[in-house]
């Protein structure tokens, strides 16, 4: 049991000459919550959709679950549970309908308590009468999980879960997913929130296809090295213009009534503002956050996608 | 304030139009689709047909009647495709519809013809399709009475006298009373499988990669065969009420009389539904959206339509359409229903209707299954 969950080498996929994932490996540990994060179009929903096996490597290779993902994808399906980016239940049944059929394809054991059970730990049973097409976008996320969930997956593939999800009801996903970890469930989710990389174990970032960054929150936040400043006071707006064309600044972002500012070099970022810290605002340095590193990285390999 | 404005107008009209040039296929079926039309109305089509298949029962070896046979080879209507010596065959070749026309020459037709007894030629036609046989028929005892007033020469000259010097009985059979209803709506019951059997199944998967509800069903361990299958029995069962409702219909509102066995009608025809369905699983792995689906089973609809023999007598098209016929379905199940039906026909004279349905069906199942994406790529 102490292989990895997912473990690949090398996947490379392109569409029509562009490549759109590049040269990928990953690590994913058993029980371990995985976070995917990258910008739009980045490639992240074709390499999740390679791990199940929904398109084909150009190259590369690994297992999932002990089974070799380029020749043995019909046996890894069996053991994971895939939720699109894009609702892709049928809309024309009903809650229990769906959930039913899925549990039927795989064959779940006891399947009618299997599917009275899943709506009941989902909070679906209000809907489970209801099409699915008529479902609120989160409550859609939600159906969309539970189908997921229904076979009793070893591996979850989420691929934006949470998208359009609210604050409470991503809370309940979140908890509902580390409760499933703590059983040994292994789960790889693409977001787009900081909150939500936060809470996975590991994450990985990648962007216009190549991996730039993985480990722990931390491990990504110190790779990167960036020093933040966080600024108070009055006249933020003039201040923020002025501040953007100092050297060493890359980043100027408003958090409500402060500014925070960040650079890569911490001496070059002190020097270009002291001039500026006998105004009226206050200065002070502030942990920099995952948001930033992020923007960060996505900065600099945008420019670099220019080539 | 005006009503229309052409700016927003001519906004709707530039996008229709950069939408119908990225849909290629919805495209070439709008200019396919007629060009198809034509060339089947066209030259395939021929509501006068001609070189119709024609046996002769020859009992006598005389010159008049291999006049006869010449004669009727020689006209535009037949083409006398077997001379045979056996009375029982001509059933068969009737009942199995190899031949249209069985002219049967009675032993002493030379004989009795010298002798000015007029001799009777018994002509048993096929008339299940009344529009196949009619004008042929009017036109067999002229050719007969004219091609054999040649031979009658030096002292049988008299004998061409006013009557012409042989008789017709011609013998109507499977239809006696010529009723176009009892052609068509046997037949109906191919055409409306047809129709609805290949439109449905060819939406069923398509919808499935346009809603995306296929991303969901690729991740899932099950075959495509199971999916293909699974798609197809619901309508196999669609398929039997059409049937029986057809089938009552006839019996009930237009009293075409039923000769052969029911039971057998019903359990060959899972074969031309099955085949049917394979046709709309096909085109459902290549068309991209539901509208493609459908124009392509309307483009396999047309010439099934017109090919096979229900709208017009097979036998009357030329070669090559004939040809196209044979490679479709309908062409063999309408035979089927049609004689088990109108001639009360059995197993044994159906088969040879069945084996190229069965190959059709396995032909196509196979297309299907190679063509089904078990990616998204
Ligand atoms: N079937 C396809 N054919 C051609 N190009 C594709 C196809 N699927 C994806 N792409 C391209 O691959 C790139 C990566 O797309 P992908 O959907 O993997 O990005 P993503 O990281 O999931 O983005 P998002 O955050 O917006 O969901 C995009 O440029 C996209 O246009
Ligand atoms: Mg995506």
């Amino acid at each position: 049991m102490s292989q990895p969950a997912i473990d690949v080498r090398g996947i490379t996929k392109s569409f029509d000459g562009k490549v759109v994932v590049n040269n990928l490996s990953l690590t994913v540990e058993r029980g371990e919550i995985y976070g995917f994060l990258g910008p739009n179009g980045s490639g992240k929903t074709t390499f999740i959709r390679m791990l199940c096996g929904l398109l084909r490597p150009d190259s590369g290779s690994g297992q999932c679950l002990g089974m070799d993902v380029i020749h043995d994808a019909v046996n890894i399906k069996k053991h994971v549970g895939y939720m699109a980016q894009r609702f892709s239940l049928y809309g024309d049944l009903s809650v229990r309908e769906n959930l039913d059929f899925t549990a039927r394809i795989y064959g779940v054991a006891n399947r009618k308590d299997a599917v009275a059970g899943m709506i009941e730990r989902m909070s679906l049973a209000p809907y489970a009468d209801q099409l699915a097409q008529s479902l609120s976008g989160g409550w859609k996320q939600r159906l969309a999980l539970a189908a997921s969930l229904i076979h009793g997956p070893e591996l979850l593939l989420l691929d934006e879960p949470t998208a359009g999800v609210d604050p409470k009801a991503r809370r309940d996903f979140w908890d509902e997913i580390h409760e499933l970890a703590g059983q040994g469930l292994t789960a790889l989710i693409s977001t787009h929130y900081m909150d939500e990389a936060e809470r996975c174990h590991r994450l990985a970032y990648i962007a216009y296809g190549d991996l730039l960054a993985k480990g722990t929150v931390d491990e990504v936040v110190a790779a990167r090295g960036l020093a933040t400043w966080e600024v108070a006071g009055p006249g933020l707006y003039e201040l923020a213009n002025r501040i953007k064309a100092l050297p060493g600044v890359e980043q100027v972002a408003h958090f409500g009534k402060t500014l925070h500012v960040s650079g890569p070099d911490p001496e070059k970022l002190k020097t270009s503002l002291e001039p500026l810290m006998n105004g009226p605002q206050s200065y002070r340095v502030t942990p920099t956050s995952l948001e930033e590193v992020f923007i960060s990285m996505m900065n600099q390999s945008s420019a670099a996608g220019q080539r | 304030m005006s009503l229309i404005s052409p700016r927003r107008f001519w906004a709707m009209v530039v996008k229709e139009f950069v939408q119908m040039r990225r849909d290629r296929l919805t495209f070439a079926m709008m200019i396919g689709i007629p060009l198809m039309q034509l060339i089947l109305f066209g030259f395939a089509i021929n509501s006068n047909p001609q070189n119709l298949p024609l046996a002769v029962l020859s009992n006598d070896n005389t010159e008049f009647s291999r006049t006869l046979i010449a004669a009727m080879q020689n006209s535009l209507y037949y083409r006398v495709t077997e001379v045979i010596s056996k009375e029982s065959e001509a059933k068969t070749i009737l009942k199995r519809g190899r031949a249209l026309f069985v002219v049967t020459i009675p032993p002493d037709f030379g004989r009795l013809l010298a002798r000015g007894d007029r001799p009777t030629l018994l002509v048993e036609s096929d008339a299940s399709d009344p529009t196949a046989a009619g004008s042929a028929l009017a036109a067999l005892s002229t050719i007969a009475n004219q091609s054999l007033n040649r031979d009658l020469t030096g002292p049988l000259l008299p004998l061409q006298a006013a009557p012409g010097p042989v008789d017709l009985n011609v013998q109507r059979l499977y239809n006696p009373e010529i009723q176009t209803k009892y052609n068509i709506v046997p037949g109906l019951m191919g055409v409306v499988l047809t129709m609805t059997m290949v439109i449905i199944t060819a939406l069923a998967i398509t919808r499935e990669h346009e809603r995306g509800t296929m991303e969901n069903l690729l991740c899932t361990p099950v075959k495509p065969i199971e999916v293909m299958l699974g798609k197809i029995t619901p309508y196999i069962v669609v398929g039997y009420i059409q049937m029986s409702l057809i089938i009552l219909a006839a019996r009930v509102i237009f009293q075409v009389p039923i000769l052969g066995s029911l039971p057998l009608l019903l359990c060959v025809s899972i074969l031309f539904i099955a085949a049917n369905l394979a046709v709309g699983i096909t085109f459902s792995t290549i068309a991209q959206n539901q509208l493609q689906a459908m124009q392509m089973a309307f483009f396999f609809f047309l010439p099934s339509i017109l090919l096979s023999g229900f709208m017009f007598p097979f036998q009357g098209m030329p070669g090559w359409a004939q040809w196209v016929g044979s490679a479709l379905p309908l062409t063999h199940y309408l035979r089927v229903v049609r004689g088990i039906v109108l001639k009360g026909n059995g197993l044994a004279d159906i088969a040879p209707e069945l084996w190229p349905l069965a190959l059709f069906l396995v032909v196509m199942m196979t297309v299907a299954v190679k063509r089904y994406r078990q990616t998204l790529d």
